[in-house]
């Protein structure tokens, strides 16, 4: 396989994982909203906590994204 | 891509230090616009008083939103760090803002330095440093016990104390990496639309209706959702940065 294309393909993969971390993403703000429906009084104080779950989530996503603009723009 | 080039505007000849050149470019420009806008909207919030006007009240928003991150993740022991991670919050915060301004409109080119990893890394590494001062000063040698979580069976101890080593030394490049890619990802997103729409529209009626309107719709929407993750990771970097203090205040 040509290395060009093997670049695009491999950048074209990661993509996949950004949408794995947006199910973690949704599943971290789904689950935050079922508890605190349950305990509307509970869940002011636990933003933090929601916040700290999400940037854990998304990390792995952006990740994903840095692999994608590396094999772009870096792997000659 | 253009928008994320940094070029010098002054200076590129003769400054330097230890060789290396310190010409003033446009990221520096940004920089010093940020702090100077943060300096007026926090000096029109200083006339303490009783009854607090719009402004004031405003600054006091942003103040007490930091003082209270700060008492519910450290504790009474983070009353110290309030000014740090305000400034730290509110530099991000306006940061994100000025590079999503549509500056464009008078001629000005707007540069998001939270966009590249020397700025946001920086930031991080100051982080990282208050933590390891902090802990070392406080806890002395005993601050390693933040490796060792309580209770963990003596034989798992040297595997445990590696992979909390590695997870707190991972930490510093994290932070900083979040912040940059989420603004950089943002800004390459709208500029991959927007040339979605001008391609488009110069491509004939049908390519116009069928591909540039729906991309110019969805750049709006992308538009409020850049709005919201621009205050979103300001808000995590100083959360996390409020977590990482409270390693070093209280050792778990």
């Amino acid at each position: 396989m040509d290395i060009e294309a093997a670049k695009v393909l491999g950048a074209g993969f990661a993509a996949i994982g950004c949408g794995l971390a947006a199910i973690g993403v949704g599943s971290v703000f789904g689950n935050f909203l079922a508890g605190a429906l349950r305990n509307p009084g509970a869940a002011d104080g636990q933003q933090g906590r929601l916040f700290i779950g999400f940037a854990a989530a998304e990390l792995l996503g952006l990740l994903s994204f840095v692999v994608a603009m590396i094999l772009i723009f870096v792997v000659k | 891509m253009h928008q994320f080039a940094i070029e010098p505007l002054f200076g590129s000849n003769n400054w330097s230090i230890a060789g290396h050149n310190i010409a003033f470019t446009n990221s520096a420009l940004w920089m010093a616009l940020t702090v100077g806008l943060l300096m007026l909207f926090v000096s029109g919030g200083l006339k303490r008083q009783l009854v607090p006007g719009r402004w004031q009240m405003a600054v006091e928003t942003f103040t007490g939103f930091v003082d209270s991150m700060l008492a519910t993740s450290v504790g009474p022991n983070g009353k110290k760090y309030v000014p740090y991670v305000f400034s730290l919050f509110m530099f991000i915060l306006f940061a994100n803002y000025i590079g999503l301004m549509p500056l464009g409109i008078v001629g000005l080119h707007p540069f998001t330095l939270t966009s590249h990893f020397t700025a946001t890394g920086v930031l991080s590494i100051m982080a990282f440093s208050i933590v390891l001062i902090v802990g070392f000063a406080r806890h002395g040698l005993h601050f390693f016990a933040l490796f060792v979580p309580h209770g963990t069976p003596l034989v798992m101890i040297p595997l445990i104390f590696v992979v909390e080593l590695i997870s707190f030394l991972v930490r510093p490049f994290s932070l900083g990496l979040r912040l940059f890619v989420a603004m950089m990802a943002g800004h390459v997103l709208l500029e991959v639309l927007s040339s979605f729409v001008i391609s488009g529209g110069n491509g004939g009626a049908l390519t116009f209706a069928a591909a540039a309107v729906p991309s110019f719709a969805l750049m709006i929407v992308i538009s409020a959702l850049e709005l919201l993750v621009a205050g979103i990771q300001a808000y995590v970097f100083a959360l996390l940065t409020c977590v990482y203090l409270n390693d070093a205040e209280n050792l778990h």
